[in-house]
């Protein structure tokens, strides 16, 4: 196949992965926009082989088939309550193709256009080690973050003394390194460069607590799209240079949005330390505070008699699977007349937009679930706060306690409703390990309960 | 000065001239090199054209990307993350190559089969997550 029209094709190709983003803009246009996303990796794929001057198809096609079974059988299976650790694992997928990538151009490049083994220019080589060091952070770091997502370590962060001078240390090393390898295009070098950023990896993400997750999982997402374009540069591919960039800047974005979630700054969650310990020395000065317990008829009652409900769905709300007997809740509200509304805060769950795909796989319209910044100035007029599984995203003291670790985070006002229930299974503190002064408000409630048990009991109150 | 001498002297200068002449040849395979890949990209360095790209790229994402709703922030990571598998085709070439050595051949095979896991995983999942996106029926 000519060149040029290759080149246009790849083009056409680029186009289609922006129109997939685009799509997203609004969940009506999203599906086709996915579809287009197909469209473009389809011929992206089609030209490259056409291009090839001879095809051994026998690799090509065990390894697609082999890898898309793998992930299609995942995809089908996976339940939307583990999506953030499935992300993580993907992550780690594309990481380490990008650092096989770069290996294999190391190996052999005349097979890419680059030149022969020993004479790959130095510009080249940079690029392929750029690519080849992105790849092997983000997929060592993502490794760590799906351990820590699935619950096969701990949530805490993991210190130790010298830890940021040690990861300076090893970012310089890779530096040295890259030179090395530039003018001497060494072996060594390049497996010394893929070796520590592995170890990179591991300790960029161990000191990040549990509660930064959602910053994580968007940083690692940019990575990703980082070292497609470092195997962009190093092959003169526009197409992997623009899925790259946009991949990249679009996990940026996320990780950004996410940090302003939190009132947390970007470098602050990157040097780590916070979250995942219960500290909660306020609770234990002041002695016992008293709050009010309630059961499911008193919630059922005062819901039945409202006008308008808001709910706010949190972490602990995925975890106990309460997503359908809360819809089943809701239901029966709306039939009696009640008006129903779901407010989403942005770090909710552990990746962004976690909680809405929860709701609309419980059959939750869409237009019923609004953000954070649409629905707090609506909370003074709603008669009932109904706060499922959320804790740190509700506490008020974010808006007046200075001393407060999470003074400044923004956060759904729901002291401001007449009547507010919380749902939750103990007293204890939520994930920032801050005690939250709502429980002890006159006018709230707690329904010390699991979430899934809680809305069936409050269902069965309905039905009498 | 002795003919042995002499001749030694010869021989040398045989052999400056040997390597002189294969210098002069590379140079000018060098200057064919650098001609034929100046005309390709019309002076400026491939590098270059791929900053250019790169820079463009990232304008063009940083807008889409902030016009995405937020509720829709979940399908948004999947499918980059299956975009991000376009990553593919560097393994395609080295998969399919033949000729090469069998280590870039197996790095290859094994980039396709993790990009491909990717690729379906990703785009599989982001369709499931959609489908689930409904409006109020009434």
């Amino acid at each position: 196949m000519d060149q040029n029209l290759a080149s246009l094709l790849y083009l056409v190709a680029s186009v289609c992965f922006i129109l997939a983003l685009r799509g997203l803009s609004h969940p009506e246009t999203s599906r086709g926009g996915n579809r287009l996303g197909m469209i473009g990796m389809a011929i992206a794929v089609a030209i490259t082989l056409a291009m090839l001057p001879e095809i051994d198809f026998v690799l090509i096609l065990a390894g697609v088939l082999v890898g898309g079974s793998i992930g299609t059988a995942i995809a089908l299976k996976i339940k939307m309550t583990a999506l953030p650790q499935l992300v993580a694992a993907f992550h780690s997928l594309v990481g380490l193709a990008a650092v096989f990538v770069a290996a294999a151009a190391f190996t052999n490049p005349a097979a890419y256009g680059l030149g022969v083994p020993g004479q790959i220019g130095a510009a080249t080589l940079v690029e392929m080690s750029i690519g080849a060091a992105i790849g092997a952070i983000t997929f060592t770091g993502s490794i760590i973050a799906f351990a820590k997502l699935q619950a096969l370590m701990s949530g805490k962060p993991i210190t130790f003394p010298m830890q940021h001078w040690l990861n300076l240390g090893l970012g310089i090393l890779t530096v040295l390194l890259v030179i090395w390898l530039s003018t001497a295009e060494s072996s060594v070098a390049f497996w010394g460069i893929v070796a520590v950023s592995l170890a990179l990896g591991v300790l960029i993400i161990i000191p990040i607590g549990g509660a930064d997750m959602p910053v994580v999982i968007s940083m690692l997402n940019s990575y990703s799209g980082w070292a497609a374009c470092g195997i962009g540069f190093t092959l003169q591919n526009n197409l992997l240079i623009v899925a790259g960039a946009l991949v990249g800047s679009s996990g940026a974005i996320l990780s950004y949005v996410m940090c302003k979630g939190m009132n947390r700054s970007f470098v602050s969650v990157i040097l780590g330390g916070f979250g995942g310990e219960t500290v909660g020395p306020a609770a234990a000065e002041e002695g016992e505070k008293t709050y009010h317990q309630g059961a499911a008829a008193d919630a059922a009652f005062m819901m039945r008699n409202a006008e308008k409900v808001i709910i706010v769905p949190g972490y602990g709300f995925a975890v106990a699977q309460a997503q359908h007997a809360l819809r089943e809740m809701a239901d029966l509200l709306k039939a009696e007349g009640v008006e129903i509304k779901y407010a989403v805060h942005p770090v909710a769950g552990r990746m962004p937009g976690h909680m809405n795909v929860l709701l609309a796989e419980a059959n939750v319209p869409y237009d019923e679930v609004f953000e954070m910044d649409e629905i707090n100035r609506e909370l003074a007029d709603a008669d009932v706060a109904f706060v499922i599984g959320a804790n740190d995203v509700v506490n008020p003291s974010a808006r007046s306690d200075q001393s407060s670790p999470i003074y400044g985070m923004p956060i759904i006002d729901v002291d401001k409703a007449r009547q507010v229930f919380v749902v939750k299974r103990t007293m204890a503190s939520g994930y920032a390990g801050v005690d939250n002064p709502l429980f002890y408000l006159d006018h709230n409630m707690m329904l010390l309960a699991d979430a899934k048990k809680m809305c069936e009991d409050i269902v069965k109150a309905l039905d009498q | 000065m002795t003919s042995h001498a002499f001749t030694e002297r010869a021989q040398g200068l045989a052999e400056d001239a040997v390597e002189l002449s294969q210098g002069l040849n590379e140079l000018a395979r060098e200057a064919v090199g650098l001609a034929a890949r100046g005309a390709e990209t019309s002076g400026t360095s491939p590098l270059v054209m791929g900053i250019t790209v790169f820079v463009l790229a990232v304008f063009v994402g940083y807008h889409v990307v902030w016009r995405v709703t937020p509720a829709l922030h979940s399908p948004l990571m999947s499918v980059t993350n299956a975009i991000s598998s376009v990553i593919i085709v560097g393994g395609l070439i080295a998969a399919g190559a033949g000729g090469g050595s069998g280590f870039s051949e197996i790095m290859g095979f094994l980039a396709v089969t993790l990009a491909s896991i990717n690729i379906f995983g990703g785009f599989i999942v982001t369709q499931r997550m959609l489908a689930m996106f409904k409006r109020k029926q009434k």
